[in-house]
């Protein structure tokens, strides 16, 4: 069982991440408009001339 | 548009930035986000132009001093979107704040209850095949370090709202949650020290994450409405004209407007604030103010309130802040006396909490008391009772009610109506009676057309195009109902009078029977309509008078008669005099009906049946109608009325027509029903659960099945608040109010 030893932290490691990440997003503001983000992709600016 | 000094409403940051939002009107779909954002880079000096799709607002930074916010607004203006530059309101900022934090705690949860989970389902299905003592307690250690912190973390909301509770010596729902988590905490880390095969920390972490999802699910229908009002509140801020010392003219936000200014208030302009009339004699007309329909005429010396429009002649007015003594302060003090009223009202969840914890407390306490007697030692005796705490925490109660307010209030939201308060909709399914207000409520805000039929066509056409370059607000409604869409050549408009231009070398006119010549005309018009409002239009020798008058909202009829079929008892209370009302009576069907009443007898009219056992619905616009708003059961405004109304009224609906109104009430009736439901469920879900918790066989894994499988099931039974079939159609909702995602928002 000494897996365990090592497996735990790993496990709890990508958990954290995955609060971190989530918690990073939250702040930067990028729930603030959930219908824009989707439309926004396709908006193709980079090929607009002026 | 431009020319408005918006500065009063720009925000200047520490580091030298400005920063202005607007509230867009005419956003369709999404092409106009990139045709919005591309389209103002170009105006120079601006830094950063993002339009938030989701709650139709732009926000605009730039550094240099030299940009004008008004070339923004009238850069839209071009693109073909109008902007209304407004303040984030207070109530809002703390909304978004209070959001993000409840979100943070449930990431926290979500995080602890996932990771506990992973190590509790090995400890489940170890302890019935092989797992070593040495791991088993390692798992429930590691549980431990991870519960600890993220309840301390996630807890805080209930934590707090359970403290204050207690020093205020109510009863909520937060109490026994508090309860519940920790001694669930403190049981397992005891029980963890002691070798135990049994922790609760998933269940405990688990109850958290269900609990704050009920808390967000409530946050977010508030937030929604709040943002579309903020909206409407900046698309109906208006400006006033500011005088200067030195005589000059500065249009300014209502919002910049100080006390003591002097503001010129021409014919045609609706009043943004109260005040004194210190120059000029003019007739105003106050409809939305007392609900009466005829003039008054205002001269030096009369107080004149915001929402009244002024017909004839300039005004000067000076600003009065409050205003003592006036029908403002005496309908503040109204509404003030009746919304404590109101605010002593018992929600559904809290009416069961009252009920539920002492019970459950009774409950854990006797399970110990009994078992302890039974001989079964103190120790087993505390966990059992710990355990009824931790299966009868209300879980799914906390989701019942919430779960349902969002899905109800997204069909009122498609039906045209927004609410404000989170209560309303219980206070509306319980309402027995409608009460209507006639004037801007029963009748369509703007006056109608009268005669439209004795008009000859090519007149009634050629008023539409004349009355386009007028700024009179009955130039507006002729345009409307005229259809007037290209404006005539060289249109010279003669304040106080009318316009008039040249339409094929004759001269034609539109304005004051007076001044299209139209006396004789007029005075026999108004013998058969004493009510309406005379105008006249004439061109070359040919002269035809239009009559302006109040009328029903088109569905008004349909509206009352499904509501009176419903059982609902209906009645009219007004400030209009008793003519105009009976009419509007007698047309509807409504038997009840009183007229001239000032606020004070509205609230007498509305206590006297309440007294009888009857709870009311007030519908209403007025000023005048504030304090009735207040003191009702429930009320609603429609989106025109006045500032304070609709700040008095629990909900707002759209639209010219009274569908909404209709839909509101079958969509909250629905939606108690179903709450009801929920909780119902909840006491069925106890009565199999505190048994088997009482005679101690619940375990850990028990535990975390009935409470997610008790969510899961009211959240769905939640998403049947759907409207019936009789709720009435949808009204078309204006391109500022989101359109549900997907959908694009029909014209």
């Amino acid at each position: 069982m000494n897996v365990i030893v090592y497996l735990l932290p790993i496990a709890l490691a990508l958990g954290l991440t995955a609060l971190g990440a989530f918690l990073w997003s939250l702040k930067s503001g990028q729930y603030d408009d959930l219908d824009g983000a989707g439309a926004r992709i396709l908006d193709d600016d980079d090929i607009r001339k002026d | 548009m431009a020319g408005i000094d918006y500065s009063a409403l720009v925000e200047r940051k520490p580091d030298g930035t400005s920063h202005l939002d607007l509230a867009i009107e005419g956003i369709t779909c999404a092409a106009c986000i990139g045709d919005i954002e591309h389209g103002l880079a170009g105006i120079p000096g601006l830094g950063r132009a993002r339009l938030n799709y989701t709650n139709r607002r732009l926000a605009v930074d730039w550094t240099a001093d030299a940009l004008e916010p008004a070339a923004v607004v009238a850069r839209l203006e071009e693109l073909g979107y109008k902007a209304h530059p407004f303040e984030p309101s207070r109530e809002e900022q703390v909304e978004a704040e209070e959001m993000r934090f409840l979100i943070r705690c449930l990431a926290v949860a979500g995080f602890a209850a996932m990771n506990i989970m992973l190590l509790s389902v090995s400890v489940w299905s170890g302890n019935v095949t092989d797992i070593s003592d040495e791991t088993r307690d390692l798992f429930h250690w590691v549980s431990a370090l991870i519960a600890l912190p993220a309840a301390a973390f996630a807890g805080q909301p209930f934590f707090r709202n359970a403290s204050r509770a207690i020093r205020n010596r109510s009863m909520t729902m937060d109490v026994p949650i508090t309860l519940g988590v920790s001694l669930a905490l403190g049981m397992s880390v005891y029980e963890t020290a002691h070798h135990a095969h049994h922790a609760y920390f998933d269940s405990a972490v688990m109850l958290l994450f269900f609990l704050l999802l009920g808390r967000v699910l409530d946050q977010v229908m508030r937030r929604k409405t709040r943002a579309v009002a903020g909206n409407l509140l900046a698309l109906r801020a208006d400006t006033a004209a500011v005088l200067d010392a030195d005589g000059g003219v500065r249009e300014l936000p209502v919002k910049a407007v100080k006390p003591g200014d002097l503001v010129l208030v021409r014919p045609g302009d609706r009043l943004a604030v109260d005040g004194e009339v210190v120059a000029g004699v003019s007739e105003v007309d106050a409809s939305l103010v007392t609900g009466e329909t005829m003039r008054e005429t205002a001269d030096v010396g009369s107080l004149v309130y915001a929402g009244t429009v002024n017909v004839t002649g300039a005004l000067t007015v000076r600003v009065t802040a409050a205003a003592e003594g006036t029908l403002l302060q005496e309908i503040n003090r109204l509404v003030e006396t009746a919304s404590s009223a109101r605010s002593r009202y018992l929600r559904l969840a809290d009416r069961a909490a009252r009920i539920y914890s002492p019970i459950v407390h009774l409950t854990a306490l006797l399970t110990a008391i009994g078992w302890a007697m039974a001989g079964a030692g103190l120790h087993d005796a505390l966990i059992t009772a710990i355990a009824v705490l931790i299966i009868t925490c209300p879980c799914a109660l906390a989701l019942a009610v919430p779960a349902t307010q969002v899905v109800a209030s997204g069909h009122l939201f498609k039906a045209g109506v927004l609410l404000q308060a989170g209560d309303a909709i219980e206070r509306m399914a319980e309402c027995d009676t409608i009460v209507f207000d006639k004037t801007g409520t029963l009748t369509t805000p703007e006056p109608r057309i009268a005669n439209a039929a004795a008009i000859p066509a090519d007149l009634l056409a050629l008023a539409g195009r004349l009355a386009v370059s007028s700024r009179h607000p009955l130039a507006s409604t002729i345009r409307g109902e005229a259809r007037g869409r290209r404006p005539l050549d060289a249109v010279v408009e003669e304040a106080g009078h009318g316009v008039r231009a040249l339409v094929d070398g004759t001269e034609a006119r539109l304005g004051s029977a007076a001044f299209c010549g139209a006396e004789a005309e007029a005075e026999a018009a108004l013998r058969e309509h004493p009510d309406a409002t005379v105008m006249a239009c004439a061109w070359g020798g040919r002269k035809a008078v239009i009559l302006l008058h109040q009328v029903l909202r088109p569905d008004a009829l349909e509206v009352v008669r499904g509501l009176a079929a419903r059982g609902y008892r209906l009645a009219i209370l007004s400030g209009d005099r008793e003519r105009p009302v009976a009419a509007a009576a007698a047309a509807l069907g409504i038997d009840a009906w009183r007229a001239g009443l000032k606020p004070a007898d509205k609230i007498a009219a509305l206590e006297a049946m309440a007294a009888e056992g009857r709870r009311v619905l007030m519908v209403g616009d007025g000023l005048n109608d504030a304090p009735a708003l207040a003191a009702a059961h429930a009320s609603l405004s429609p989106v025109t009325a006045a500032h304070l109304a609709q700040a008095s009224a629990d909900g707002l609906f759209l639209g010219d027509r009274l569908a909404p109104v209709a839909g509101a009430v079958s969509i909250a009736r629905r939606a108690v029903a179903i709450m009801r439901q929920n909780l119902w469920f909840a006491v069925l879900y106890n009565l199999v659960a505190v048994p088997l918790a009482i005679a101690g066989f619940v375990t850990p894994l028990i535990a975390a099945a009935a409470m997610s499988g008790s969510s899961i099931i009211v959240t769905i039974n939640a998403l049947r608040a759907r409207p019936g079939r009789t709720a009435g159609a949808p009204s078309a909702a204006p391109g500022l109010i989101p359109a549900r995602r997907g959908a694009t928002v029909a014209a």
